[in-house]
């Protein structure tokens, strides 16, 4: 029942983009097709669950016995970094296809706030391994469902008359507001 | 300068040179910075415990005990002596049934168990709504009341609490926290 | 170009946020009062300018191939250092703005200085940019900031100047992203004329 209300927490009602600002620039960049909304969001789900997990272990094993927490950061966004490097070239060498699919979105996500946003704030909130690795795969879905259903609007988008000065990401923007504000009238189902 | 070459040795010698470098950076910052952050955090405590209890001459920091609440965990309750007789009791309470997670408060008791005043450490209620109860609008009602008598729940629910307008339960936790706090000394003989 | 050209350049004409459209993360999620953001801002700027400094100073040594984890080293060391003292000096803010300083070093703006303009200019150049840049950014936030707390609670640097409340959703996540982009449309328009 926890870990429901928990998935349920993370997807719809503090859903990472939406309601966190965290993942913003992808969420403006890539948001453009369908196609390419779900490219980015099968990788990032896939780093922020690794991450979270090889994250949430040096914290426990390395750092805080060190007594160095403080070095926190920079050794997060390390591991991230490294992290997405060796997803890279594993994915190359076991799976072409998958790897075509999402290739070129892997080394835009070392500098996705999500994926550093939520390492730390699986440690901040004092979940233990699993909660993490479930808060982080649906922060995730999360992200991945704002993604789409931005890039399924934007789509539509292409074919309205907008005012030039709001073409591009401002339009962008006051759609993302819209829906941040449909998103809202979820606060308040989970407690 | 001549760019230094892309050769192994040069491509670990200088990363380790430069997480060498840094990290001494830091852990003297770290160092440097100790001190100060525990005081701010404890002059943080300091600061709530004398908005809500009367004058005290000794040092509640250093005095502080922890009373179990009966529903499995316990609260810090700080006590205010002027010369060796105690005249009140602040208590760290929390709630979590906040709109948007756990409230923390300060309240402050005399011995008859009347309400002196009440302060808001941490809370992430809805800013505008729910963070009214950081107001003295809201929270001073409050005052001299003795939980005993005075119905420590929103009038909605048949109490005495004039809710805050549109954040029924932002006011619903808030009087939670208190009551668990008077709760707490109750049932620990203080009262 | 001149030091005081390439000082004003991150005011309008290369903003961060307004034109760029980089950073946006923060920028959305610290601006729901005009001092949060400016905090923000100039946490920011200290690490934007310390970073380009030291990374313009070695980028002689760093071999090419690893330049970016050399980089985001270089970075984080500087976030965890503000981050640290944030937290002792101004706590109430740092708390306010909690997850976001440490996710400065994820900020594009940061990385993108270094590589497009710290690793091929001089010390001095670089640290000027660092300033200009990250003044800014802070003073799109600060903006931001204000338009959000005027429109969203009726007050302006905390001091209150209308009873009663204001648009509450300018204060909340929609209102941020709605304001973010009139405003970027504001500059568009201003640009084009």
């Amino acid at each position: 029942m926890e870990y429901i209300l928990l998935v349920i927490s993370a997807i719809i009602v503090n859903n990472v983009v939406l309601a966190q600002f965290l993942g913003i620039c992808p969420f403006l960049g890539v948001s453009n097709k369908v196609n390419t909304a779900l490219g980015m969001a099968g990788a990032v789900t896939f780093v922020i669950v690794l991450a979270t997990m090889v994250t949430y272990l040096i914290q426990v094993y390395v750092l805080q016995k060190l007594g160095i927490a403080f070095m926190q950061t920079i050794t997060f966004i390390l591991v991230i970094a490294a992290l997405v490097q060796m997803v890279e070239i594993i994915l190359k060498k076991i799976s072409q296809p998958l790897y075509q699919a999402l290739g070129i979105f892997l080394p835009l996500i070392t500098t996705n706030c999500a994926v550093l946003g939520v390492a730390l704030l699986v440690i901040k909130k004092n979940y233990n391994l699993l909660e993490g690795v479930v808060f982080g795969g649906s922060t995730a879905l999360g992200f991945g469902l704002a993604l789409i259903i931005l890039a399924g609007i934007r789509e539509q988008l292409e074919l309205a008359n907008i005012p030039r000065g709001m073409r591009g990401v401002p339009i962008s923007l006051v759609t993302a507001g819209i829906l941040a504000l449909a998103f809202m009238g979820f606060t308040g189902i989970v407690k | 300068m001549a760019k230094t070459e892309s050769t192994f040795k040069n491509m670990v010698l200088s990363l380790t040179l430069i997480s060498l470098v840094s990290s001494a950076c830091l852990g003297f910052v770290y160092e440097l910075t100790k001190k100060p952050i525990e005081l701010s955090n404890l002059s943080k405590k300091l600061d709530a415990v004398k908005q809500v209890v009367p004058e005290f001459t000794n040092d509640p920091n250093k005095e502080m005990f922890r009373l179990p609440t009966g529903e499995g965990d316990s609260l810090d309750i700080y006590p205010a002596k002027s010369g060796d007789k105690v005249t009140g009791y602040a208590v760290s309470t929390f709630t979590s049934k906040g709109f948007n997670g756990k409230i923390y408060l300060m309240a402050g008791f005399r011995l008859d168990g009347s309400i002196i005043n009440i302060s808001v450490l941490e809370q992430k209620e809805t800013p505008g709504l729910g963070t009214k109860m950081t107001e003295p609008a809201f929270k001073d009602q409050f005052r001299d009341k003795n939980p005993d008598t005075f119905g420590l729940k929103v009038k909605k629910d048949g109490g005495k609490v004039d809710a805050i307008t549109a954040a029924t339960i932002s006011s619903r936790a808030f009087c939670d926290a208190v009551q668990k706090a008077y709760n707490t000394l109750k049932k620990g003989g203080l009262l | 170009m001149n030091q005081f050209q390439n000082l004003t350049k991150g005011f309008l004409k290369e903003n961060p946020i307004l034109v760029l459209v980089l950073g946006t993360c923060p920028t959305l999620a610290t601006t729901t009062s005009s001092l949060n953001g400016m905090g923000m801002g100039i946490a920011t700027t200290f690490v934007l300018a310390g970073s380009n400094a030291v990374i313009a100073l070695l980028s002689g040594v760093i071999p090419d191939k690893v330049r970016i984890p050399a980089f985001i080293v270089i970075i984080a060391s500087f976030v965890t250092i503000v981050d640290l003292i944030m937290q002792a000096y101004v706590p109430d803010l740092y708390k306010t703005l909690g997850i976001f300083i440490p996710l400065i070093v994820v900020n594009c703006i940061v990385l993108g200085r270094a590589e497009a303009f710290a690793c091929k200019n001089s010390v001095t150049s670089s640290l000027i940019d660092g300033i200009g840049m990250g003044l800014g950014f802070t003073m799109a936030l600060g903006i931001l900031g204000a338009f959000r707390e005027i429109v969203g609670s009726g007050s302006i640097f905390g001091h209150k100047f209308i009873s009663g409340d204001g648009i509450l959703v300018f204060i909340l996540a929609p209102g941020a992203f709605m304001a973010l982009g009139y405003l970027i449309a504001l500059v568009n328009r201003i640009k084009k004329s």
